[in-house]
């Protein structure tokens, strides 16, 4: 692992996690939501979890980002821009990330090196699907499938 | 010198208060929606770190996690825009602040 990599992708995700955030224009923020999601994707290559990584790809930028600017065009025309910001929510998001600091810096057991590990293949992940996770993959396809009928049902329109 | 795990979960915990503040800050239904995507993201580059920097990789546990938690995700943002879709139909508004006849 390259620490010089991993200083970059930190920077940029941080940044665009932060912009999308706190900017006031709704769809620059859900630009930069997605921008986060590939910083994030570019992490899970950096650990060695490639298939990982392109499903975030996938599944966030493909689906939910587009999903995210589509619903904000649909009710474009109540508010342009988020106007108000709550300044007590800024104070606790500072005070968690303090006590997860302190939790993380107090543990002696976490600065470890990567160990080296062989590659983690797609026939590996598809193996294990298949035989220890056959059971919840089930139940993901049963929670997808219900989620997409209570997601068409709630936006049908109601006759009356 | 190569990052170690610390390294990474002060950026997953960074990551979950972007998105704590996300959510708590904001006054638009659907931010607060991209807020909890962040925050789930975040729990996911723990999953992924602890999975690398484990003594056992060879069993991809963490993987498999952060793949079901990706899916779930996903069903939670259909069924959270469906929800805020719904809400902008009936009251012409997405600002949370707003939506408050349940108030006593």
């Amino acid at each position: 692992m390259n620490s010089v990599a991993f200083i970059v992708i930190a920077i940029f995700t941080l940044a665009a996690g932060l912009a999308a955030a706190t900017l006031q224009k709704l769809m620059h923020a859900a630009l930069s939501f997605a921008v986060t999601f590939v910083g994030i994707a570019a992490f899970f290559f950096l650990l060695g979890a490639e298939f990982v990584g392109l499903v975030q790809v996938f599944v966030y930028i493909g689906a939910v980002a587009v999903l995210i600017v589509f619903t904000i065009l649909l009710t474009r025309r109540d508010v342009e821009k988020d106007r108000g910001f709550n300044w007590s929510g800024a104070f606790i998001a500072i005070a968690v990330f303090g006590g997860l600091i302190w939790a993380i810096l107090k543990t002696q057991s976490l600065s470890v090196a990567a160990p080296e590990i062989p590659a983690l293949t797609v026939k590996r992940i598809g193996e294990v699907l298949m035989t220890n996770y056959v059971w919840p993959l089930q139940c993901v396809g049963l929670l997808l499938t219900a989620a997409l009928v209570g997601a068409l049902i709630l936006v049908m329109e109601e006759k009356q | 010198m190569s990052p170690t795990l610390q390294l990474f979960l002060i950026v997953s915990a960074a990551l979950f208060c972007i998105g704590l503040l996300a959510a708590l800050s904001r006054r638009h239904a659907i931010f607060i929606l991209i807020g909890i995507e962040m925050m789930l993201a975040g729990a996911n580059l723990n999953f992924i770190a602890f999975w690398r920097f484990s003594s056992e990789p060879h069993q991809p546990t963490g993987v498999m996690i952060a793949i079901f938690s990706i899916a779930i995700a996903a069903a939670e943002a259909a069924v959270g825009l469906a929800l805020v879709i719904s809400v902008y139909r009936h009251y012409r508004t997405t600002n949370v602040d707003q939506l408050d006849q349940l108030k006593g």
